[in-house]
């Protein structure tokens, strides 16, 4: 073999099969690149959206629930229709639409499903489901959205909605996606981790149409969803029906509370709105409407709106005085009308006629008292410190600041300082004669009706509160609840100081609010009147009863409505039977009370 | 009888073996391109295409008997019969044959379909041998060299017509052994180049960068050799055609229709067009690339289950491979046409007669050809050419015409005692 050529060629086939195997090598061996790309196209991560939390009243009423809704779908490789009129009539859609939809749905995928018509009510989806059959190409998907049994407590409930951009950016656990759902507002989004579960995930095979090809690796790698815990709610659902009636066509809040716990009875936000209107596809439409009305009825009254406490203020100042020995039980001052108006009552009085007649001049000098306490011959630093000292005392009853109710949004209402005093008037500029409003709960002091509600159970149980919160048991269990409302806090007033302030409490009612008085059920409440600039006042009315073994402590306002005695109390004491009675002896009352109308 | 056996033992059972793995390897892949778990079928059903491509290989079986019984002087006698019969057969193709996707390549017998230009290959191997074969034929000659190529051409005039120009392709092959039989080495030189410059100006954007690379070698040969006007004057004209060609090609390519351009034009940039033409070469090296070293195991490729890859079961067969039996199962199957087309090489050497060597060149220059082709096209290294990869894909033509093409020279060398008694 002198020809070279023969071995030319086997070089030329050796150097082919080196070249491709090099090439191999380096897209399967040396590049991963291509094994990410296949997995991209070939699997699929299907989550598995775990069911909702259910939601319960206080006596394991249903408040919240999740509803099946039923989309018919469209697959428009396999739809035919033969009668286009025919299946219009069937389906309850006009001709235009079902062409529209079918078009978009071509659009989509020819072999992919996409909605044709979405949430169909159980009862439209059990007329039409005889007939899918004969329609090829359709086909149900069940999805759930939340629903509410009694359309109650709406503002408190809170609703559910997609995720927002901005919500996914802060989302540090990584945990939602786009178009996932979760608690924009109340229990929702307070107990959102509870409520919502956990997602699985499947990883599914599909070919090259996106047909599913079955599991990848026998679901090897697959997770189950964990269902969401169910929570039991504070709330009395038939107490809070029944001040959702009373609260109608009026603006204002009524928050009760279990003194002895902490535990929200009732919490009343009005105007308010069928919750209904939040769940599923409607949301978008409806939140519009809801924010653009004019009654704000997505504003939460009970816990952002502030007014100045007014009159109630002074059983406050009362037990400041007494702890601080300020102030005696027989201490007295006389009604001088020349200090702040006063309304016609036995004068002089002692502490005890004090809170009973209201008398606006003995706080006055009372508060004196406990702001100047000579403590600097400078009268303006003397007033600076008694003022700090005074505001210290003041926010260990829950005030000037959130309680951290299980809701987000609340707001701390304001207990000025004497930085605030600074501010306004420039330092040492300032001394009682200014700041002598706060004595009568009026000035730069605002409170929320939650913050009442809370001194009305703080009153009652003589000194102590557990915050006041909305959820009882997560999961059946008491442990499930985050912890500081479980820890009772003192408001640092001895209980003895109390005595005498219940007793003044129950003597006040008469006179002052005689409809809030109910036979055999001993009350003890205080009027208030929220001073409003622009419009008639906010009645305001705080309570709890029995008086001797207090099972409700209740804060009612009833905005626009003038002085507290009427319409404020009506209210409370009406809620106050209900719950304890449940049921009203005194229709006429409760017909006064529903036809007051300072709303619409 | 003395006869029978001494032909029998003279058989080379090692391309027999080798032929036998492959086909074997390329049913098991059919399957597994065609594999779908829910519907559950077997690799004998004959509604798929494994169960028919065992009909193939059976009637293939067949096929191998008749050549090893037949006469061995057959195959020299009728050469001349069979190639002008096979060209007649073309010649009618592009009227008679069924149109598939703008090609008029198959004749459809019942629910037969052949594909004539397949057959035509052997058919024209065997005719080149007998044109060969006179002593008098010498290719350093002009002459000699425009009949050789004159016999290539007129079945791949007729082929155009369909047109096929992947199958046209092929027979470019020949050109391998027309290498081994004495044509001069200055062709394939001027074709490899011609080749380089083609694939580097269309590889490389901006052919300025081009033209100063010839310009520096042109001016470095000038430099190195001997400085006579006349080798400055070759060397610089040769300079400028070579940068004339490069601009006028992308010029000619530029006015391609769409199609044939973007399947060059993926070549270089596979993202060009994803979704498009770019999409076979895309999935294509997904599905291969995604086996890894070990792959991912027989009937487990996503890629190639799922039909992301066109066409996996015929031309892009190796994907399946690729994809489940990895960079080893790829080096199986390279390393078992390798050693097919050495051995060729090696038969083709040992033949006593010219016929038969010739032959025994042109069956490896072609299967050397497609495997070369096929698989550089899977992996992106060759544009995406229709051919199918010898005794793997599935398809009844293509298996039956490289059984005949490999069997007829298995028949003629195990008789080449007999045929060198001849002359």
């Amino acid at each position: 073999m002198n020809n070279p050529r023969p071995a030319i060629l086997v070089a030329v086939i050796v150097l082919i099969a080196g070249v491709l195997l090099t090439k191999l090598f380096m897209i399967q061996v040396a590049d991963d690149s291509f094994l990410k790309r296949a997995e991209r196209n070939a699997i699929q991560r299907v989550v598995d959206h775990p069911y909702r939390g259910l939601v319960y009243d206080r006596n394991d009423k249903l408040l919240v629930y999740n509803n099946p809704v039923f989309d018919l779908m469209i697959i428009p490789k396999e739809f035919q229709v033969r009668d286009t009129a025919r299946f219009c009539q069937l389906f309850k859609i006009e001709k235009e639409e079902l062409i529209d939809k079918y078009q978009a749905a071509r659009k989509y995928s020819w072999v992919k499903p996409s909605p044709l018509l979405k949430a169909i009510s159980n009862t439209e989806f059990g007329r039409i489901q005889d007939f899918l059959i004969d329609y090829p190409g359709l086909f149900v998907m069940t999805r759930s959205v939340r629903a509410y049994p009694q359309a109650s407590a709406a503002n408190a409930l809170g609703y559910i909605g997609e995720i927002s951009g901005n919500q996914l950016k802060g989302d540090s656990s990584k945990y939602y996606r786009q178009g996932d759902y979760v608690g924009l507002a109340g229990l929702e989004r307070y107990y959102e981790n509870d409520l919502r579960g956990r997602k699985g995930v499947k990883y599914k095979m599909v070919n090259v149409r996106g047909i599913d090809k079955g599991s990848f690796k026998g679901g090897e790698y697959d997770t189950l969803s964990l269902a969401g815990k169910n929570v039991q709610s504070t709330i009395d659902l038939d107490l809070q029906l029944y001040g959702e009636k009373l609260m109608a066509g009026k603006r204002g809040s009524v928050v009760a509370i279990e003194p002895k716990t902490g535990e929200i009875l009732s919490m009343i936000s009005a105007p308010t709105y069928d919750p209904n209107l939040l769940a599923g596809s409607r949301f978008g439409k409806n939140y519009g409407n809801l924010v653009m009305d004019e009654t704000m009825p997505l504003f939460n009254r009970p816990i952002m709106a502030m007014y100045p406490p007014g009159s109630i203020f002074k059983v406050v100042q009362s037990l400041i005085g007494l702890q601080e020995g300020i102030l005696q039980t027989n201490t007295v001052f006389s009604c001088n009308q020349a200090l702040v108006k006063c309304h016609p009552h036995p004068n002089p009085t002692n502490l005890f006629g004090a809170i009973k007649y209201s008398c606006n001049p003995y706080y006055h000098q009372a508060y004196r008292k406990m702001i100047n306490r000579e403590v600097s011959s400078n009268t303006f630093k003397d007033t600076k410190i008694g003022l700090d000292q005074w505001r210290e005392s003041v926010m260990k009853f829950g005030l000037g600041q959130p309680l951290g109710i299980d809701m987000n949004n609340e707001k701390g209402g304001s207990i000025p300082s004497s930085n605030l005093y600074n501010r306004i008037y420039g330092e040492g500029r300032w001394k009682y004669s200014t700041i002598y409003s706060l004595s009568i709960g009026q000035g730069e002091m605002m409170v929320t009706p939650l913050q009442m509600a809370n001194l009305a159970a703080i009153f009652a149980n003589k000194g102590w509160y557990y915050p006041p919160h909305l959820v009882k048991t997560i999961d059946g269990e008491r442990s499930n609840i985050p912890e500081k409302f479980r820890t009772k806090v003192e408001v640092g007033v001895d209980a003895h100081h109390f005595d005498m302030i219940q007793e003044a409490m129950g003597e006040a009612l008469m006179g002052t609010a005689n409809r809030a008085i109910i036979k055999d059920i001993a009350i003890a409440g205080k009027t208030g009147t929220a001073q409003n600039p622009g419009g008639a006042d906010h009645s305001v009315f705080v309570a709890f009863a029995p008086k001797d073994d207090p099972q409700i402590a209740i804060a009612v306002y009833v905005e626009n409505s003038g002085f507290g005695g009427r319409a404020a109390a009506s209210t409370a004491s009406l809620m106050i039977e209900k719950y304890l009675r449940g049921h009203i002896t005194r229709p006429a009352l409760e017909d006064y009370v529903l036809a007051g109308k300072f709303l619409y | 009888m003395r006869q029978d056996d001494l032909y029998i033992n003279k058989i080379d059972w090692i391309t027999i073996l080798i032929y036998i793995a492959l086909v074997t390897m390329g049913w098991f892949n059919i399957y597994a391109a065609v594999y779908d778990e829910q519907a559950a079928k077997s690799i004998f059903d004959f509604s798929i295409n494994s169960g028919k491509q065992l009909v193939w290989i059976g009637t293939a079986i067949l096929l191998i008997t008749i050549i090893m019984v037949a006469d061995y002087r057959l195959f020299d006698n009728l050469s001349m019969i069979l190639f002008g019969f096979f060209l007649f057969i073309l010649l009618l193709t592009p009227f008679f044959g069924k149109e598939i996707n703008g090609q008029r390549a198959w004749f459809e017998i019942g629910f037969f379909r052949l594909q004539p230009a397949e057959f035509a290959k052997f058919a024209t191997a065997l005719a080149l041998a007998k044109f060969m074969e006179s002593p008098t034929f010498d290719l350093s000659k002009t002459k000699f060299q425009m009949r050789a190529l004159g016999i290539i051409a007129l079945p791949v005039a007729l082929i155009m017509l369909q047109p096929d120009t992947g199958t046209a392709m092929v027979y470019s092959a020949f050109g391998i052994m027309l290498f081994r039989e004495g044509m001069p080495q200055r062709y394939y030189v001027l074709a490899l180049s011609f080749v380089a410059i083609s694939l580097l100006s269309l590889g490389i954007e901006n052919n300025l960068y081009l033209a100063a690379g010839v310009a520096v070698i042109i001016i470095g040969l000038i430099l190195i050799g001997k400085k006579s006007w006349q080798r400055i004057a070759v060397l610089s004209v040769l300079g400028l055609f070579v940068v004339a060609y490069s601009y006028s090609l992308d010029y000619v390519v530029s006015k391609l229709p769409d199609h044939q351009q973007n399947r060059i034009m993926v070549l270089f940039n596979p993202d060009l067009d994803p979704l498009g033409v770019g999409w076979n070469v895309t999935q294509s090296k997904i599905a291969i690339g995604s086996g890894g070293f070990m792959g991912k195991g027989y009937l487990e490729g996503t890629q190639t289950k799922f039909d992301f890859v066109p066409e996996q079961h015929t031309d892009f067969i190796f994907c399946t491979l690729g994809e489940e039996f990895g960079w080893i199962g790829s080096a199986v199957v390279i390393g078992l046409f390798m050693a097919l087309l050495i051995r060729l090489v090696f038969l083709a050497e040992r033949q006593k007669t010219r016929f038969s060597r010739i032959y025994g060149y042109c069956v490896m220059s072609i299967l050397l050809f497609h495997f070369t082709i096929n698989i550089a096209m899977t992996i992106g290294l060759f544009p995406v050419v229709g051919i199918p990869l010898p005794f793997f894909s599935y398809g009844g033509s293509s298996l039956w015409s490289f059984t005949i093409l490999l069997f007829i020279f298995i028949k003629l060398d195990s008789h080449r005692i007999q045929l060198l008694g001849r002359h």
